[in-house]
């Protein structure tokens, strides 16, 4: 039973930061329908701005606000420069120039900081708290309470802003949405800083417990891209859910089965999803038109 | 001289002239190396492209294909002592079964849902073949005997290359045929449009899986050879970034364009080469020129540069 909850605890953890990155890809596939590869940078970005901002004496929440923004800054630039003016180009094209840009920040992480590890310590201390024979650390009830906390806000700004219901407007029928006076193109701007934003803040608190480096984002970011069409494509929630199933099912794997198939569990479910239900588990069928 | 403008004669002789010619320019083992190297990537990519180009599906798993006939033939030559040229075709055999297997719910798939689950598979392959040791060797991988054809053995890259520049000739030659033929025909409208193809009587899904089945089989028999010619082969050669490396290498030289694909290795094994003497920066020049090429040639290398001098020439041909 402690061991089970130990694994639970691992697989919520991590199934948090899944369900952050998968809500990135989430909400930029919405807005654009453009699969951002370069998700898992935004993650390596945010936590190592935030690990050498904090080691060079800032402190943590100044650090923190600083690597969201710069993470923010390179999400806008991505989509002004790379993915604006290849917006009639095909779905594979668009797909390689995301992972041209994911290349790319993985590159300029190496010249600006190196290829080093780097942590973070974490944001209360390191006692554990005993749960029911389980030990909890202290960061890992940050990181479930910061995604909850981002998750509610997102609902918040998708469900009660008007830009952020412009926003969903614009992911059901852009040409509808640009017809009711919804600028989209500001629309594609924000959706890219939001997912950078987000990828920051998962990059933030998980970094005291997985350590950073300029290669941290790819296995990230293709849990999220997992965690987002295992919830179904363009759907919020399924994101999350999806994020936390790939996280609880490695979790589980890894402590059950074998440690060294962590990674394959994922896949396998998300392959065995597919197989059964093409469209995710939440996803909207798609209308095929001659 | 009007077959010879023609892309599956003309192309093809041009082809045939550049690998010919190409080796007076090398100056060393090192440049037969590379130019192995390129000459196997296309080939794969020839084959990946009548399934990206011709076929509209993308596979961001082939890289798996690739390594498992290299395993295939590192096990089956030093394990069971198989001859080179049954392990080549056992592996072959093997990948064809197991991409059959998975075509049809796979490809039922589309877009990024298929990207997904092609990215699964591959990711799949390449953690069992790093975590099954006992016959892979696990991450420090494991050597392979040189190639022996007839009681002759290819020992230098010489022979390599022109072995490569021969296989090459004649998978272009097939998958230009290929593509003329009725399935070619059939896929393009199965990739122009789906319903309407299927609507009078094109079995679009059967030819995907024949897309799908003949690129993996490519593959796996190029990863025989790549690993008799390295002698060496890890895991990593299944991973994501191979894959993903061949898929660029497609969509840079220009989907639908048999000879592009062949422009887009060469260009994408080369690069590196070029870029070595920039250290720190290669991988974000690496990324940037992946970008830039994409936004301004969204239609690749190839189709753009004909179209650019079939403009500047009048539109004649």
């Amino acid at each position: 039973m402690a061991e089970l909850l130990q694994y639970l605890f691992a697989g919520l953890t991590s199934g948090a930061i899944y369900a952050l990155a998968g809500l990135g890809f989430a909400i930029i596939y919405n807005a654009s329908h453009v699969i951002n590869f370069a998700q898992g940078e935004f993650i390596m970005i945010g936590g190592m701005a935030t690990a050498t901002l904090t080691a060079a004496g800032v402190p943590l929440p100044a650090a923190a606000l600083a690597a969201m923004a710069l993470t923010m800054l390179v999400g806008v630039a991505l989509e002004k420069f790379a993915i604006e003016p290849a917006r009639d180009a095909d779905v594979v094209t668009i797909i390689i120039i995301t992972i041209g840009a994911s290349i790319f920040l993985r590159g300029a992480a190496q010249v600006v900081w190196d290829k080093e590890f780097h942590s973070l310590p974490p944001f209360s201390g390191e006692d554990p708290i005993r749960v029911l024979g389980a030990t909890l650390m202290p960061q890992s009830l940050w990181v479930v309470g910061v995604a909850m906390a981002v998750i509610a806000g997102l609902w918040w700004f998708f469900n009660r802003t008007l830009f952020g219901k412009a926003m969903l407007a614009t992911s059901f029928n852009r040409l509808a949405a640009q017809l009711m006076g919804i600028g989209v193109k500001k629309v594609l701007l924000v959706s890219f800083a939001l997912s950078a934003a987000l990828g920051a803040i998962g990059g933030i608190v998980v970094t005291p417990i997985a350590f950073t480096n300029y290669e941290a984002g790819i296995m990230l970011g293709l849990k999220g891209f997992s965690a987002a069409v295992l919830g179904g494509l363009g759907n919020g929630m399924g994101a999350v859910v999806g994020g936390l199933i790939v996280g609880i099912a490695e979790a589980l794997g890894a402590g059950y089965v074998s440690s060294a198939y962590k990674d394959a569990i994922a896949f396998v479910i998300i392959l065995f999803v597919l197989f059964f239900m093409p469209n995710g588990l939440f996803g909207k069928k798609g209308v095929d038109r001659v | 001289m009007a077959k010879l403008m023609q892309a599956r004669t003309g192309g093809l002789a041009l082809l045939a002239l550049v690998l010919a010619v190409s080796p007076l320019s090398f100056a060393n083992a090192y440049y037969y190396d590379v130019a192995v190297g390129a000459l196997f990537n296309a080939m794969i990519c020839v084959g990946l492209n009548l399934l990206i180009g011709y076929g509209g599906q993308i596979s961001l798993g082939h890289g798996a294909f690739f390594a498992l006939g290299a395993y295939a033939s590192a096990i089956g030559t030093s394990r069971w002592g198989l001859p080179p040229l049954a392990a080549l075709a056992g592996g072959g055999a093997l990948v064809g079964l197991l991409a059959f297997a998975l075509a049809r719910p796979i490809l039922r798939l589309k877009g990024h849902y298929l990207a997904m689950a092609t990215l699964g598979v591959g990711m799949i392959i390449y953690i069992v073949l790093k975590t099954e040791a006992q016959w892979t060797g696990g991450p420090d991988g494991v050597g392979v005997d040189p190639l022996t054809l007839a009681g002759f053995t290819l020992d230098t890259d010489r022979q390599w290359y022109w072995l490569g520049a021969g296989l090459l000739l004649l998978v272009v030659w097939l998958a230009l045929n290929l593509v003329e033929s009725p399935v070619g025909r059939a896929l393009r409208a199965g990739h122009g449009a789906q319903i309407g193809a299927e609507v009078v009587g094109v079995d679009t899904s059967h030819y995907k899986v024949l897309m799908f089945v003949v690129s993996a089989v490519l593959a796996s028999v190029v990863g025989s050879l790549f690993a008799h010619k390295n002698g060496f082969i890890t895991p990593d050669i299944a991973g994501f970034h191979r894959s993903i490396e061949l898929v660029t290498m497609v969509v840079l030289g220009g989907m639908a364009s048999i000879f592009g694909s062949v422009l887009g290795a060469l260009l994408l094994t080369l690069l590196p080469q070029f870029l070595a003497g920039f250290d720190d920066y290669e991988a974000m020049i690496f990324g940037a020129i992946m970008m830039g090429t994409m936004i301004f040639l969204p239609k690749g290398l190839l189709p753009s540069l004909l179209a650019l001098l079939k403009k500047s020439f009048g539109g004649r041909s």
